[in-house]
């Protein structure tokens, strides 16, 4: 440790680049950080939630969003195995001229209390109510019980009335008392099990059973007993799955928010490298020095090695609190998903994880080590004899590189690009990306070398010396587009990645918006329903030409596994409504064709062809994969059913959405307030295709407005750093510049040579950059989302916008070039030849 | 006491030193002469281990590190060598007692003692009240002064300077040199002043000069 003051100060010396390394390492791990902290804030708060609603259930029965038979309950109650089981009839509903949603839970109260205490109802002791009254509250129909929270929401207390809609009919409720035990769950609400069945038209359906086990009976016995008793499609699963299930929706979100972090990170990780080459080559001399008087090559590596870790170590510590100061503002900006939606309704709140933030220092520690390696290692390999007297920049200048290093990692990315998922995550093709970057910067000396060999030594005095420079040490041009390099194919592949997606997005909609008006019964979830008679009285309407309705629900396909969409509705026998990823496969007659979204072909190996069995109303029915389309609304799967095979299979005859054509000549407008006059008291909402598509668009962009934010950072520090690249190598090259103005050079032709030799080694930057940026991209398209999302896109590179940036780079970096250099030429030129620091 | 004999060394196979053999007492301190390009500094760094030579025998107080490997020539070199250059090679962003006290560093020895020991030193090349001071405060002379303090704080036991006198002007360099005989004799160390002039030659206790047939007296 004496030694610390001969290496570390040389950091202080070099305050500039030392500083923008930190501030990248600094970005990169305060991102990574405060996406850990809010998810895993949203996911604590989430899995709180889901504990006080499934109590001290062993095991729960699970099935369709639709529900099940109630029957089953009858059956399960009477198993020995069982020691109490409480079934619940879960509705979404919303208050009638308002957006606020609630979540309401019918509860058998007499099964309750062995099972979900928490959700135990107060009745509130209103006046003029006898005690028995108030006893039996919980009995009575248009009772509700409303946590604390969801009375401060919507703005009730006990013995108020609360409007809201069932179905598409109002249904006048009071609200009765509280549930002391769930007071924090803003949307929650509970009701006798018998009200929500008749007032939701739910006669003889439950959604979830939760059950104790006798003592001594364990979970996984009484589940292969009793899964015999269960119809198809229901399941009996532990509680804590679907807390699981959330993390995995969240997880590749949120993975590719910590990727982009882990970019910011690697972009510090050149900058280091940037500055310690520059700073290893300037103290050449210095460290030759070291080494005569005793320094042994080890410590020599050790040392240097240190000052990365030192900028990593400053840089993730800061970054760690910052990151926990910008989890804090997200949270209370964005909410626990960073405005991807799958956490509505929660408020976490922020805990300080000792164990994640020291993964992060130790990431970022790890970052500012690996850029400090190879310039280490090169200084340490330099033989003190002739380092003591060869001139500062001929060490990096005759280097190659690494050359056959990067092309090992280049060509190992590809290989890794076929790696399944491991855990769910695309670990391939986050290695894959890390080693093209790497890989490429590696390559980067015989770049510029190819380069140098074919500008022509001609023209005036300052082509010739830039030319020659190039020629002579293609390696320091290298360092200083290492930066521009990084940034460049980080920001290409974003924006190349990104703009596919936008645009897939864009056509996907206008596919499966076909229609002139979108019809649905409220906004909730599952709450609203067109009952066939409002049905027909839709499609009666004057000015509707055509009606298509679609019915949703989900369908778990196998235990422990989230939930998969199903969407019923009119569709051709050759798909040509569905945004059809290939072509569809003819379906012989008799067979009942199903659509199956990406994330079903990879999650499950479906495949165009295949016999697979749904459970649908309870029982098995085997149907035939007749294509595959693009879903990029949900991940987890979704299938698509003919809605004349979907009622012929279930004899469901409801509805949630319609899809309407306009006769010629009607007006939208007009048409559209009929519609929702005709569902009554404002239960309907209608939209035009446009609305929906730009409130998508605008959901999308607020998604990636985190990925903006954070691509801005890095062309900043990147941009930064190649500014203090060209600095440090304008210092280190006073003596030549006041050589060059000693035999005659003006100062505007130092000033040309500079900006040229700034543009060309930027011109390499930004050329590997696309490069290695198009690659990236491809891999972020077809490795990383497909794996993490399970969609695929077509290819959309924004060339216009793509070469503005690297236009403007290019300028950017020439400029700081140039003022790098009138820094350096301030100096007394004659000073500057005698000067021997 | 410095032994050498019969050391050869070439550079794509043209013969730098030849033949060369050299011994020195404790407290002596010899002038090398020879004209550019004869292989002097080549010598330098052969005694220093920083070259290795293709034969001979190298000696240093018996032992023979002719053949050591890296680590045990690096060991020899923080341990028994002083280095004094013409390039001063004095690290900017250390004081200057930081500067002196680095082979005390390198041998891991820090503290008081080694802040007393380099002050001494400074004080010996009459830098004593600059002790704080940065490098870029100081004038040629001053740094080489510095330099010769670096180079015995440790006490060598072989002091080798290359040209320490190449950049000062003819007082100041005859200051240098005679600081450096002195320091090396009192010390009861052993010094190799290579150099072109032989104002500087005639500061050492003999001079020898070096041809490309070898050592001469
Ligand atoms: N690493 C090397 N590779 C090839 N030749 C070398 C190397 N080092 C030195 N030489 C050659 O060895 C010869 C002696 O060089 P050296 O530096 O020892 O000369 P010198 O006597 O110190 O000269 P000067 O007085 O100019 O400093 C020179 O011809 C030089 O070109
Ligand atoms: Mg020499």
């Amino acid at each position: 440790m004496r030694l610390a003051p001969v290496f570390l100060g040389s950091l202080v010396r070099r305050r500039a680049a030392t500083l923008l390394s930190f501030a990248a390492i600094v970005l990169g791990v305060a991102l990574g950080m405060a996406v850990q902290a809010v998810n895993q804030a949203a996911l604590a708060e989430f899995g709180r939630g889901l504990r006080t609603l499934s109590g001290v259930a062993d095991l729960q029965v699970v099935g369709p969003r639709g529900g099940f038979d109630e029957a089953l309950y009858a059956r399960l109650a009477a198993r020995p195995e069982v020691a109490q089981a409480s079934p619940v009839l879960e509705v979404w509903t919303e208050r009638i001229g308002s957006t606020d949603t609630l979540h309401v839970l019918g509860l058998d109260l007499f099964a309750l209390g062995a099972v979900t205490p928490a959700l135990w109802p107060q009745p509130a002791k209103l006046d003029g109510q006898s005690e028995r009254e108030a006893r039996f509250a919980a009995l009575a129909e248009n009772n509700l019980f409303l946590s604390a929270a969801a009375q401060t929401v919507l703005a009730v207390q006990p013995g108020d009335r609360l409007r809201v809609y069932a179905g598409t009919q109002p249904l006048e409720l009071r609200v009765a008392g509280d549930l002391p035990g769930a007071a924090e769950d803003p949307q929650l609400a509970v009701m006798d099990i018998a009200a929500v069945q008749k007032h939701f038209a739910r006669i003889g359906q439950l959604t979830r059973i939760d059950l104790r086990l006798v003592d001594g009976l364990d979970a996984q016995t009484a589940r292969a007993t009793l899964a015999p008793l269960l119809p198809a499609g229901v399941w009996l699963e532990a509680p804590q799955t679907a807390e699981g299930q959330a993390a995995n929706l969240s997880r590749a979100y949120r993975v590719n928010l910590t990727l982009l972090a882990a970019m910011a990170l690697v972009t510090g990780a050149f900058l280091v490298f940037s500055a310690q080459a520059l700073s290893v080559v300037r103290r050449h001399t210095e460290l030759a020095f070291l080494r005569a008087i005793g320094l042994a090559r080890h410590q020599l590596f050790f040392w240097l090695l240190a000052e990365g870790a030192l900028v990593g170590l400053l840089g993730s510590v800061v970054g760690v609190v910052l990151g926990h100061g910008l989890a804090f503002g997200l949270l209370k900006l964005l909410g626990g998903d960073l405005g991807a939606g799958f956490f509505a309704g929660l408020s976490p709140t922020l805990k300080f994880d000792l164990w994640a933030s020291g993964i992060y220092v130790l990431l970022g520690v790890g970052a500012g080590v690996a850029g400090a390696w190879l310039p280490a290692r090169e200084a340490a390999s330099v033989a003190p004899a002739q380092a003591l007297k060869a001139s500062d920049d001929s060490a990096l200048s005759q280097r190659r590189g690494y050359p056959g290093l990067g092309l090992i990692l280049i060509v190992a990315s590809a290989p890794l690009c076929v790696l399944p998922p491991i855990l769910g995550l695309p670990i391939g093709g986050y290695l894959a990306i890390f080693g093209l970057l790497t890989g490429s910067v590696l390559w980067l000396p015989m770049l510029a070398s190819g380069l140098a060999r074919v500008v022509p030594l001609r023209g005036p005095v300052p082509v010739r010396l830039a030319a020659a420079r190039l020629r002579a040490a293609p390696g320091m041009s290298a360092v200083a587009a290492t930066g521009v390099l990084a940034s460049v194919a980080l920001v290409a592949a974003m924006a190349i990645m990104v703009s596919s997606l936008r645009d897939s997005v864009d056509v996907w909609l206008g596919q499966i918006l076909p229609a002139d008006l979108y019809l649905r019964a409220g906004r909730a979830q599952s709450g609203g329903v067109l009952s066939e008679a409002l049905q027909v009285q839709l499609t009666d309407v004057s000015g509707v030409a055509r009606v298509q309705f679609t019915r949703h629900d989900s369908l778990r396909l196998a235990p422990g596994q989230p939930p998969v969409a199903l969407l019923a509705r009119p569709v051709s026998s050759d798909g040509r409504e569905l945004p059809l990823v290939g072509s569809a496969r003819a379906v012989a007659e008799g067979e009942t064709a199903v659509w199956i979204s990406e994330a079903l072909y990879d999650l499950r190996g479906w495949r165009p062809g295949d016999h697979v069995r749904l459970p649908l109303a309870g029982s098995e029915v085997q149907v035939r994969v007749a294509g595959i389309w693009r879903d990029y609304a949900r991940q987890t799967g979704s299938l698509m059913l003919d809605l004349a095979d979907y009622r012929r299979l279930t004899g469901d005859r409801s509805a949630q959405d319609a899809a309407i054509w306009l006769a010629p000549g009607a007006d939208a407008l007009g048409v559209a307030e009929a519609l929702k006059a005709a569902g009554g008291s404002g239960a309907l909402e209608v939209t035009v295709p446009g609305e929906i598509r730009a409130r998508s668009l605008r959901i999308f962009d607020r998604t990636f407005a985190v990925t903006y934010v954070l691509e801005a950072a890095a062309v900043i520090i990147g941009l930064a750093g190649v500014a203090a690249s060209f600095a440090a190598l304008a210092a280190a090259r006073r003596r030549e510049f006041g050589l060059l103005r000693h035999l005659g050079l003006t100062r505007g032709q130092i000033g040309s040579l500079l900006a040229l030799e700034g543009s060309l080694a930027a011109g390499i930057g930004i050329f590997g950059g696309l490069t290695v940026g198009g690659a990236i991209a491809w891999i972020l398209i077809e490795v990383v989302n497909r794996q993490s999302f399970h969609w695929s896109m077509d290819l959309h590179v924004p060339w216009v916008s793509l070469l503005v940036f690297a236009g403007t780079l290019a300028t950017l970096a020439s400029l700081a070039a140039v003022l790098a250099g009138r820094q350096a030429m301030r100096e007394d030129a004659v000073l500057a030849v005698r000067e021997d620091w | 006491m410095l032994e050498i004999s019969n050391l050869y060394r070439q550079f794509n196979n043209r013969p730098v030193l030849k033949a060369i053999s050299l011994r020195l007492e404790p407290g002596e301190y010899v002038a090398i002469t020879g004209e550019s390009g004869v292989g002097k500094s080549t010598l330098l760094n052969v005694i220093a281990g920083l070259n290795r030579p293709d034969r001979g025998r190298l000696a240093l107080d018996g032992e023979d590190y002719a053949a050591l490997g890296e680590e045990a020539l690096t060991r020899l070199r923080r341990d028994k060598l002083g280095f004094v250059f013409q390039a001063f090679h004095i690290l900017p962003h250390l004081t200057l007692r930081q500067n002196v006290t680095l082979p005390l560093w390198l041998k891991g020895q820090g503290g008081p003692w080694a802040d007393r020991q380099a002050e001494c030193l400074l004080d010996a090349v009459g830098l004593a009240d600059r002790a704080e001071s940065w490098p870029r405060e100081l004038s040629g002379g001053e740094m080489q002064r510095v330099a010769i303090a670096r180079a015995l704080v440790h006490s060598p036991r072989l002091v080798l300077a290359d040209e320490p006198t190449g950049n000062l002007d003819p007082t100041n360099a005859a200051r240098v040199l005679r600081l450096l005989g002195e320091r090396i004799r009192t010390a009861g160390s052993m010094g190799i002043l290579v150099t072109h002039s032989p104002d500087a030659a005639r500061s050492a206790d003999r001079v020898l000069q070096l041809t490309p047939e070898g050592l001469r007296g």
